[in-house]
C-alpha cells in the first residue's frame, strides 16, 4: 500500500441515534439488530444505526451519502452536540460520551474544530473578531487572539480583508471565513459539514483544492462530509457510505470504486471514470523478487505508484510501451503497461 | 371525532343544521322570553360575585401584604422611586430644568434637542431622515407644542428601555425553558386582548396619580410584544449558529448574550420599533391617570370640545409618532448614515452658546404660530355652514342603521347567543373550540355585564362591516396597481403608527359625542389592516393560477372573482380578524365620547378607581376578543386546507 495504515485516533462503536420520543427505551427493547421500518412504525426517526468507525491521525475521512442519510447526525455525536441513544464514542482512549458537560466544553475549545454549510458566521462582528471569537469565548486577551486570527486570515487568502462585515463577503470567502475560524483555536480534529455545498461549482473547485493545500500544511484529522461523490473521490483518503443511517461501506476511493459493496454504492461509482481513482500502484506488474536498486533502468519515463492511471497517460502519448513505477522511496516496484491503461480507460 | 360515526355526522352537516338551528333560534328570541325570562338577562341573584373580591384584594395588597422582608406598599414605591429619579431627570433636562434627586439639572436648550434629534437621524439613515426628523420636532415648536411634548418624550424615554430590557429578559428565558414558555403564551394572549383602560385601573391604586404610574402602565403594556419578539427571533435563528456556539464550547451565558442574542438582532429591532410606538400609543392615553404631555392636552381639549387647541396636540402627536418611527425604522435597517464627529461638535457648541446667552435657550415666543383659533373658526364655519347637512347624514345612520341593530342585538337571549357560538365553534374546530366560544359567553352574561357586551358587539360590528366595506375595495384596487398600492402602503402605514387617541379628534369635531362619532373614529382606525391584508393576499396568490387562469380564457373579472378572491380568502379572514382586533381596542378608547358599552364600563371604574369594575369589564371585552379570534382563525384554517394551501 502506497500509504501505512495511521493509527486510530477518533474511534467509534456501535453508534446510534433515535429521534423521537423514548427512543431509548425502544431500543432497549427491541435489540440492536432492530430495522429502519420498524423504528419508523413507532413515529421514530433513526437517524443513525450502528455505525463502527476507526478515523486515522491524519486523515481526511469522508462521509458520504444522499440528503437524509444521517450524515449530519452523525458528526454532530462524534462532538456529542448531538447526544447519541447509544454507542462509544472514543478519542484518546477516553469515551466521549462518559464525559461530563464541563469536559465537553474544554475537549471542545482545544481540540475540536468545525466548519458548518451555512457557514454560520456572526453577521454583527467583522472579519476579525468572526475568527477571534473561539479564542475571545475562552478568555484569551484581545491581542493575543486577533494575532491568532490575523494569521489564520492570511493562511485562508482573506489578509487584507479583516475589517469586512460577513454580508459584504461572497459565498467563497464567507466559507473561508468559516475556515479560518475552525482552525483558530488549532484543533487536532477538524469536522467539515458539507462546507461547500452552498458554492457555485467553480468556486467549489477552487475551495476544494485550497482545502487539500490547508491539509498538506496542517496535517489535521478530518472528518468531511459530503453528498458529492466527486468530491469526495477527490478529497478522501477513505470514505465512508451512509444510507439510511447506516454506514454500507468504509473504503479508499479506489476500493469503492473497483469494488462497491452494493447495489446502492455501484450507483455512485457508475459515472466516475476508473482511470481518474484508480492508482497506477493498483494495476501495474510487480517487478519480479525485490524491487530494483533506485535509479537502475530509470532511462524511461516513470511516475509514483500513487499517482491516478488519468495522471499517468500522457506519459504514454510519445509511444512509450510501459511506465516506470516508483514507491514512496523511489525505487522502481513495477510497470505500467500501456495495455492495462487502455482496458481501463475503455472501461469507464 | 371522525371515528366516531363518520355517516351519521354528515348527515349533520351542511345548510340544514344552521337553517335548523337558526329557526329554533329565532322562535325561542321571539317567543321565549314569557317562557324563560332567565335565558335573556341573568338573573341579578346568581352575577358572579368576583368584582368586590378583587377589588378587596388589590386594596388587601395595598394595605396589608407583606413579602417577608418587605412589605407590597414598599415594594411598589421602590418600584416608583426607581422609575421617578430617570423620569425627573430627564423631564428636567427636556424641559424646564430643576431638582433631580437634589442635583440642580439646568434646561437643555430647545437647539439641543432639535439637533440631538436631527443628529440621530443623521446617524441612522442620512441626510433625508435627518432633515425630517428636524422638521418633525421644528413642527412641534412652532405651534408651541414644545413642553407638552417634552413631557411625553421624557415618558418614553423612560419607559421604552424599561421595555425593551424586560421584554428581552423575559423573551429569553421563555426560549431558554420550555416550560416558561408555554405558561407565558396565554398569559401574553391575554395581556394583548385586554383593553388597555383596564390595565389603568389596578396601576392607579397602586402607584396614584401621576407620571410615575403612567410609565409603569406604559412598561407593561408595550413588553409583551418584545417579549414575543424575542423569543421568536431566537426560535428562528438557523440551527447552526447554535452548533457554532457549543462548538467552540461557550458556556449557556455566553451562548445567549455573545452568539444568539447578538446575531438576532435584525428581528429585535422590530420589536424594539414596536415598543417605541406602543410607549407612544400608552403614554398618551396614560395622560387619564397623570402622565401629562400632549395626550393630556388632547383629553383637555376634548372635555372643553375645543378643537383648535386639540388638532393642534394631536398633530404634535402625529409627528412625533412619524419621527420616532423613521428613526427606530432606520436604526432596525442598519443601512447607516453619516459620521458623527463632526455633527456632535457642532451640537456642542450650539450648546454652550445657548447656554450662555439665555435668548436662545427657549424657543421665542414671537416664533410661535398658534393656528388653534383659526382652526376653531374653521369648526364653526363647517358646522354653521354645513350643520344640516351633518345632522342630516348622523340622523339618517342612527335611526336607519344604528339604532335598529343595537335594539336587535340587545332583544337576544344569551342562552341562544352561546348557543350558536358553540355550534359555530364545532362546525369550525370541533369540541373544544365550541366549548371555548359558548363558554366565554356565558360567562359574559354571568359576570352581569351581558347588555354592555351587546353594545360593545353591535359597535364593534357595525364599525368592523364598515371598514371591511372601505377596506376591501381598496385592497382589491391597490392589489392590482402597483404605483397605487406604494400609495396605499405608505398611508397606511403611517396611520398605523398614529397613536389611537388622536382618531378621536377629527370625529368628535364633526359629529360632537354619541355612537355615530365612536363609529367613526373605529372604522378610521381599523380600515388599515382591512386594506393591508386584503392587498397583501391578493398580490401573494400564486401567479402560475394566474397564469393558467388567462390561459383558459379568464376575464379579468373572472380571474379576479374566481382565482384571486378564492385563494386569498385565508389571508382576507386573517385581515378580518385584525380589524376586529384593532377595532375593540380602540372601542374603549371612545369610551370618552359617551358610549354606553364595556369600555366605558372600564373608564368609570377608571375614574372611581375600582379595580374590580374594571378588570371584570376588561375580561369582557378581552373573551369577546378571544371568541372572533379563535373562530376566525379556525375558519381561515380550514379555508386554507380546502385550498390546499399550506398552514
Ligand atoms: N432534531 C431532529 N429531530 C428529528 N429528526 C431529525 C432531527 N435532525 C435530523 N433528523 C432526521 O434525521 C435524518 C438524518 O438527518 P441528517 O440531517 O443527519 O441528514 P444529512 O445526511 O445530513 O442530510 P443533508 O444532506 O440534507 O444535510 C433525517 O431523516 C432527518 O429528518
Ligand atoms: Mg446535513
Amino acid at each position: 500500500m502506497p500509504r501505512p495504515k495511521p493509527e486510530p485516533k477518533l474511534v467509534c462503536r456501535n453508534v446510534w441515534k433515535i429521534f423521537g420520543p423514548h427512543g431509548a427505551a425502544a431500543l432497549d427493547r427491541l435489540g440492536h439488530g432492530v430495522s429502519a421500518e420498524r423504528l419508523a412504525a413507532l413515529g421514530l426517526v433513526p437517524a443513525v444505526r450502528a455505525v463502527d468507525l476507526e478515523i486515522g491521525e491524519g486523515e481526511i475521512f469522508v462521509i458520504m451519502g444522499l440528503s437524509g442519510s444521517g450524515k449530519s447526525t452523525l458528526v454532530r455525536c462524534l462532538s456529542r452536540l448531538v447526544e447519541p441513544t447509544a454507542g462509544e464514542i472514543i478519542f484518546h482512549g477516553q469515551n466521549l460520551l462518559a464525559a461530563s458537560e464541563s469536559e465537553m466544553i474544554r475537549l471542545r475549545r482545544h481540540t475540536m474544530g468545525m466548519v458548518f454549510q451555512h457557514f454560520a458566521l456572526l453577521p454583527h462582528m467583522t472579519v476579525v473578531q468572526n475568527v477571534a471569537f473561539p479564542l475571545e469565548v475562552q478568555g484569551q486577551p484581545r491581542d493575543q487572539r486577533e494575532a491568532t486570527a490575523r494569521r489564520m486570515i492570511a493562511l485562508v487568502g482573506l489578509a487584507g480583508r479583516e475589517q469586512a462585515l460577513p454580508r459584504q463577503l461572497s459565498g467563497g470567502q464567507q466559507q473561508r471565513v468559516g475556515i479560518a475560524r475552525s482552525l483558530a483555536a488549532d484543533p487536532e480534529l477538524w469536522f467539515l459539514d458539507e462546507p461547500f455545498s452552498a458554492l457555485d461549482p467553480l468556486i467549489r473547485r477552487e475551495m476544494q483544492d485550497e482545502f487539500l493545500r490547508l491539509q498538506s500544511v496542517l496535517k489535521k484529522t478530518i472528518v468531511f462530509i459530503t453528498h458529492d461523490f466527486d468530491e469526495a473521490i477527490r478529497l478522501a483518503d477513505r470514505i465512508a457510505i451512509m444510507k439510511d443511517g447506516a454506514v454500507v461501506q468504509v473504503g479508499t476511493p479506489e476500493q469503492i470504486v473497483l469494488s462497491p459493496a452494493t447495489d446502492y454504492v455501484r450507483e455512485f461509482t457508475r459515472a466516475v471514470p476508473r482511470a481518474k481513482v484508480v492508482r497506477a500502484g493498483s494495476v501495474m506488474a510487480p517487478v519480479a523478487g525485490h524491487a530494483a536498486e533506485a535509479g537502475a533502468g530509470r532511462d524511461g519515463p516513470c511516475i509514483p505508484a500513487r499517482s491516478t492511471v488519468a495522471e499517468a497517460a500522457p506519459l504514454f502519448a510519445a509511444g512509450a510501451e510501459a511506465v516506470a513505477v516508483t514507491d514512496a522511496e523511489g525505487r522502481i516496484s513495477g510497470h505500467l503497461h500501456r495495455q492495462a491503461v487502455i482496458e481501463l480507460m475503455l472501461a469507464g | 371525532m371522525a371515528a366516531l360515526s363518520p355517516l351519521r355526522l354528515r348527515h349533520w352537516q351542511g345548510p340544514g343544521l344552521w337553517a335548523g338551528a337558526l329557526a329554533l333560534f329565532a322562535a325561542f328570541a321571539l317567543w321565549g322570553r314569557d317562557l324563560a325570562p332567565w335565558a335573556f338577562d341573568w338573573p341579578r341573584k346568581a352575577v358572579l360575585p368576583v368584582r368586590r373580591p378583587i377589588s378587596d384584594a388589590v386594596k388587601w395588597l395595598m394595605n396589608h401584604a407583606d413579602l417577608g422582608l418587605f412589605t407590597f406598599r414598599e415594594a411598589t414605591r421602590a418600584i416608583a422611586a426607581a422609575v421617578e429619579f430617570p423620569y425627573r431627570l430627564v423631564l428636567a433636562l427636556l424641559s424646564e430644568g430643576g431638582q433631580a434627586a437634589g442635583l440642580a439639572v439646568p434646561a437643555l436648550p430647545w437647539v439641543t434637542v432639535v439637533g440631538a434629534a436631527a443628529l440621530l437621524g443623521w446617524r441612522a439613515g442620512g441626510a433625508g431622515l435627518a432633515a425630517l426628523v428636524a422638521a418633525c420636532f421644528g413642527f412641534v415648536a412652532l405651534f408651541g407644542q414644545w413642553d407638552a411634548a417634552m413631557v411625553t418624550l421624557a415618558s418614553v424615554l423612560i419607559a421604552v428601555p424599561l421595555g425593551v430590557a424586560g421584554g428581552l429578559l423575559l423573551g429569553v428565558a421563555a426560549w431558554r425553558w420550555r416550560w416558561l414558555d408555554r405558561a407565558l403564551v396565554p398569559v401574553l394572549d391575554l395581556m394583548q386582548t385586554i383593553p388597555v383602560f383596564a390595565y389603568l385601573v389596578p396601576i392607579l391604586i397602586l402607584f396614584g396619580f401621576g407620571p410615575t404610574a403612567a410609565v409603569v402602565a406604559t412598561v407593561i403594556y408595550a413588553l409583551p410584544p418584545m417579549a414575543r419578539v424575542t423569543t421568536l427571533a431566537l426560535a428562528r435563528m438557523p440551527a447552526e449558529t447554535h452548533d457554532l456556539g457549543r462548538m467552540i464550547g461557550c458556556t449557556r451565558r455566553q451562548m445567549t448574550w455573545r452568539v444568539m442574542v447578538p446575531s438576532a438582532r435584525d428581528g429585535l429591532m422590530v420589536g424594539v420599533n414596536q415598543v417605541i410606538m406602543l410607549s407612544l400609543n400608552m403614554v398618551i392615553i396614560a395622560s387619564m391617570i397623570g402622565a401629562g404631555g400632549l395626550g393630556f392636552e388632547v383629553l383637555g381639549a376634548l372635555r372643553r370640545l375645543d378643537f383648535g387647541a386639540g388638532l393642534e396636540a394631536g398633530l404634535a402627536i402625529v409627528v412625533l409618532a412619524v419621527a420616532m418611527d423613521r428613526l427606530s425604522q432606520a436604526f432596525a435597517a442598519g443601512r447607516g448614515g453619516g459620521r458623527l464627529g463632526p455633527g456632535l461638535w457642532l451640537l456642542a457648541g450650539v450648546t454652550l452658546a445657548a447656554l450662555m446667552l439665555p435668548a436662545l435657550r427657549d424657543y421665542p415666543d414671537g416664533w410661535r404660530l398658534s393656528t388653534g383659533p383659526f382652526w376653531s373658526d374653521v369648526m364653526r364655519w363647517i358646522n354653521v355652514t354645513f350643520h344640516d347637512s351633518l345632522e342630516a347624514v348622523k340622523d339618517a345612520a342612527l335611526l336607519g342603521v344604528l339604532v335598529p341593530v343595537k335594539r336587535f342585538l340587545l332583544g337576544l337571549p344569551w342562552l341562544g347567543v352561546a348557543g350558536l357560538l358553540a355550534l359555530a365553534g364545532w362546525r369550525l374546530g370541533g369540541w373544544r373550540l365550541a366549548t371555548l366560544a359558548g363558554g366565554l359567553a356565558v360567562l359574559i352574561a354571568a359576570t352581569g355585564l351581558w347588555e354592555q357586551a351587546m353594545i360593545t358587539v353591535y359597535l364593534c360590528g357595525l364599525s368592523v362591516a364598515v371598514a371591511m366595506l372601505i377596506g376591501l375595495p381598496i385592497g382589491i384596487l391597490a392589489a392590482e396597481r402597483d404605483g397605487l398600492w406604494q400609495v396605499v402602503r405608505l398611508m397606511i402605514d403611517t396611520a398605523q403608527t398614529l397613536p389611537s387617541f388622536v382618531y378621536l379628534m377629527p370625529a368628535v369635531m364633526l359629529f360632537r359625542v354619541g355612537d355615530f362619532t365612536a363609529m367613526l373614529a373605529i372604522v378610521a382606525f381599523a380600515v388599515a389592516p382591512a386594506i393591508r391584508y386584503t392587498a397583501l393576499g391578493l398580490r401573494g396568490v400564486d401567479p402560475r393560477l394566474i397564469e393558467a387562469g388567462r390561459a383558459m380564457g379568464c376575464t379579468r373579472w373572472q380571474i379576479l372573482t374566481r382565482i384571486k378572491l378564492r385563494m386569498a380568502l385565508p389571508e382576507i379572514l386573517l385581515g378580518l380578524n385584525q380589524t376586529i382586533m384593532f377595532a375593540l381596542s380602540m372601542l374603549v378608547i371612545t369610551a370618552l365620547v359617551g358610549t354606553r358599552d364595556l369600555g366605558q364600563e372600564v373608564y368609570v371604574a377608571l375614574t372611581k378607581a375600582d379595580a374590580g369594575r374594571g378588570l371584570v369589564a376588561g375580561l369582557c371585552v378581552a373573551f369577546i376578543a378571544i371568541i372572533a379570534d379563535r373562530l376566525i382563525q379556525a375558519g381561515a384554517a380550514r379555508a386554507r386546507a380546502r385550498l390546499g394551501l399550506l398552514p
